[in-house]
C-alpha cells in the first residue's frame, strides 16, 4: 500500500509548473523585459493590455502560470538548499511552500482585480 | 615516451593507518592495456599487498569499479593510453565505506536491492504443464534496457544525493525495480511501490542525471527514476481518492 | 536480512565515506546541474515581474507607462537579460529530460525520443506565437 505523504503531490505541481514556465515565460520576458523597454517593438497600449488581461481564459492561463510556477520554484529551491548547502530543516519547506501559497493568493487577487 | 605511466593508487591499511594515503607505481603502458592490467601488474610484480576486486575483465561482472582521475569507471574498460602521459589517480569507489585499499563495502546497496524485490513476483505461478511465459519483442523492449544492470555501483558513486543522504535507495535499486515492474510476467508492482514511494525512495532524486552518464551498460537509471516518479505519483493520488482495503 | 546479524569484523575499521558540502564545484556537469536548479529563482522573479505588470495595468495608463520606463532602467534590464538566459536554460534542460522521463506509445510502438523532444519544441514555438499574437497582433 502506498503511504500518503506530500512529496508526490509537490512533485506533480513542480512538473506542471516546469512545463508551463518553460513554454510561456521566455517569450513573455523577451517582450516585456527586453524588446519593449529597448524599443525593438512598440509595446501594446494600456487599453490593449486591459482587454487582454480582462479576457477570462487569458486570466485563467496567467493565474495557472503564476501558481504552478511559484510551486515549481518553491519545490526546486527547497531541494537545491538541501543539495547545494545541506540545509534540510522542516521550516525551510514550510517557508518555501508557504510563500508560494501567499504569492498565489496575491496573484489571484491582482488578476481578478484587473479583469 | 608512452612506455610507462605513473599510477597514483589510494591505499588504506586498516589497523595500521587511520587515513587513506597514496602510493605511486610506474607500470608499462601498451596501447591495449586497461587500468586493471596496470593494477594487476602492480600486484604481480611490484607490490603484492595492493587489494582490489576484479573478475571477468570484460565489463559484465561489475566487480572492478573504481574512481579513475575522479570519475567512476570500470577499470577493465578504461584504457591506460587514454590517460597518457599520466599520472592516473586510482581511488576506491566514492560514497562507499572503504574496507581496504580499493575495496569498498557495498552491503548498503545489497540490503537496499533486496527491499525492492528484484525477482518475478506472481500471485499464482503457472504449472509447468501450462508451458513458458511468452513475451512479444515489444514486451521485452519495455524492460530490457533496465535488465542490463551489472550492479557495478558506478551510479551510486556519481550520485551526489546518495553521497549527501546515505538513506537514499539509489539509482541501480530503482532501475532494477523498474526492470521487474515493466516485465509483463511480473505482478509485483504494488508490493514494490510501498518501498519506492518512501521519502528515501525515489523522492530523494533531483534528476542530476550523473548516474546515467557514468553507467557502462546504458541502463539510464535517471530515466527509470523519472518514469517511476510519475507512476508513483499517480498511484499516490489514486490511493487518496480510492483507498483500497489493507493488502 | 535480520538486523541481529553480527557485524563483520572489519566494520569498526572502515573509512567512512565523506562528501564536501561544495561537491558541486568539483565537476562541470555538477555545476551545470546547480545552475539549472537555480533557474527557479528567475522563474520566481518573473512571476513577481508579471504581477507588477498586472498591478500597473490595473492602476491605469500612467502606472503602466511608468512600469515600462522602469523596465528600461539598466538594473532591471540586466536582471531581465540574465533571467531570460536562465529561463531559456530551464526550458532547454526541462525539454531534454522529457524523452527520458516519459515513454509515449502509439499502440505497441514506442515514439522515438527525438519526436517527443521535437513535440515539446513545437509546443514552445506555438505558445510563443500565441503570446506574440495576443500582445502585438490582435
Amino acid at each position: 500500500m502506498v503511504r500518503q505523504h506530500s512529496e508526490p503531490y509537490l512533485w506533480l505541481l513542480f512538473s506542471a509548473g516546469g512545463v508551463l514556465s518553460a513554454m510561456l515565460m521566455p517569450s513573455l520576458l523577451l517582450l516585456f523585459g527586453i524588446a519593449f523597454p529597448l524599443g525593438w517593438v512598440s509595446p501594446p497600449t494600456h487599453e490593449h493590455m486591459l482587454t487582454v488581461l480582462g479576457n477570462p481564459p487569458t486570466g485563467l492561463v496567467l493565474l495557472g502560470l503564476c501558481v504552478l510556477s511559484l510551486f515549481h520554484s518553491a519545490h526546486r529551491f527547497r531541494h537545491t538548499l538541501h543539495d547545494a548547502a545541506r540545509l534540510a530543516h522542516p521550516m525551510i519547506a514550510v517557508l518555501c511552500y508557504g510563500t508560494a501559497v501567499a504569492a498565489s493568493a496575491f496573484a489571484a487577487y491582482l488578476l481578478w482585480q484587473v479583469s | 615516451m608512452a612506455d610507462q605511466i605513473k599510477l597514483q593508487v589510494a591505499r588504506y591499511r586498516p589497523g595500521q593507518e587511520s587515513e587513506a594515503t597514496f602510493d605511486d607505481y610506474d607500470v608499462p603502458c601498451p596501447k591495449e592495456w586497461v587500468v586493471l592490467d596496470g593494477l594487476n601488474h602492480v600486484k604481480d610484480r611490484i607490490d603484492g599487498t595492493l587489494s582490489y576486486r576484479w573478475s571477468c575483465r570484460m565489463g559484465v561482472c561489475g566487480s572492478c569499479g573504481m574512481m579513475v582521475n575522479g570519475e567512476p569507471k570500470l577499470t577493465c574498460a578504461t584504457f591506460l593510453a587514454d590517460y597518457a602521459p599520466g599520472p592516473v589517480r586510482i581511488e576506491p569507489l566514492r560514497n562507499f565505506p572503504v574496507i581496504r585499499d580499493l575495496i569498498v563495502d557495498i552491503g548498503d546497496f545489497m540490503r537496499k536491492l533486496a527491499t525492492v524485490k528484484p525477482w518475478i513476483v506472481r500471485e499464482e505461478e503457472k504449472p509447468l504443464s501450462a508451458g513458458e511465459y511468452r513475451q512479444t519483442p515489444e514486451q521485452l523492449d519495455d524492460y530490457k534496457q533496465y535488465s542490463m544492470c551489472i550492479n557495478c555501483m558506478l551510479c551510486y558513486s556519481a550520485c551526489p544525493v546518495y553521497g549527501l543522504d546515505p538513506n537514499f535507495i539509489g539509482p541501480a535499486a530503482i532501475a532494477l525495480a523498474q526492470r521487474y515492474n515493466l516485465d509483463s510476467r511480473d505482478e509485483g508492482s504494488a508490493e514494490r511501490v510501498a518501498v519506492l514511494s518512501e521519502h528515501a525512495g525515489i523522492w530523494g532524486c533531483t534528476f542530476v542525471g550523473e548516474c546515467t552518464k557514468v553507467c557502462p551498460k546504458n541502463v539510464d537509471p535517471a530515466g527509470a527514476i523519472q518514469r517511476y516518479k510519475l507512476t508513483a505519483a499517480v498511484e499516490t493520488v489514486k490511493a487518496f481518492f480510492m483507498p483500497r482495503g489493507a493488502q | 536480512m535480520s538486523q541481529s546479524q553480527e557485524q563483520p569484523e572489519y566494520q569498526h575499521r572502515v573509512l567512512p565515506p565523506h562528501i564536501s558540502t561544495f561537491w558541486w564545484l568539483e565537476k562541470g556537469s555538477y555545476f551545470a546541474f546547480i545552475l539549472r536548479e537555480l533557474s527557479c529563482v528567475f522563474v520566481a522573479w518573473f512571476v513577481v515581474y508579471l504581477l507588477l505588470l498586472v498591478r500597473a495595468v490595473g492602476q491605469g495608463d500612467a502606472a503602466y507607462q511608468q512600469f515600462l520606463a522602469w523596465s528600461a532602467t539598466p538594473l532591471i534590464l540586466l536582471v531581465n537579460i540574465v533571467s531570460l538566459l536562465s529561463l531559456v536554460f530551464h526550458a532547454v534542460t526541462f525539454f531534454a529530460a522529457a524523452p527520458q522521463a516519459m515513454v509515449v506509445k502509439v499502440g505497441p510502438n514506442k515514439v522515438p525520443g527525438s519526436l517527443v523532444l521535437a513535440g515539446h519544441y513545437a509546443g514552445w514555438v506555438a505558445a510563443s506565437a500565441v503570446v506574440c499574437w495576443l500582445l502585438l497582433g490582435a
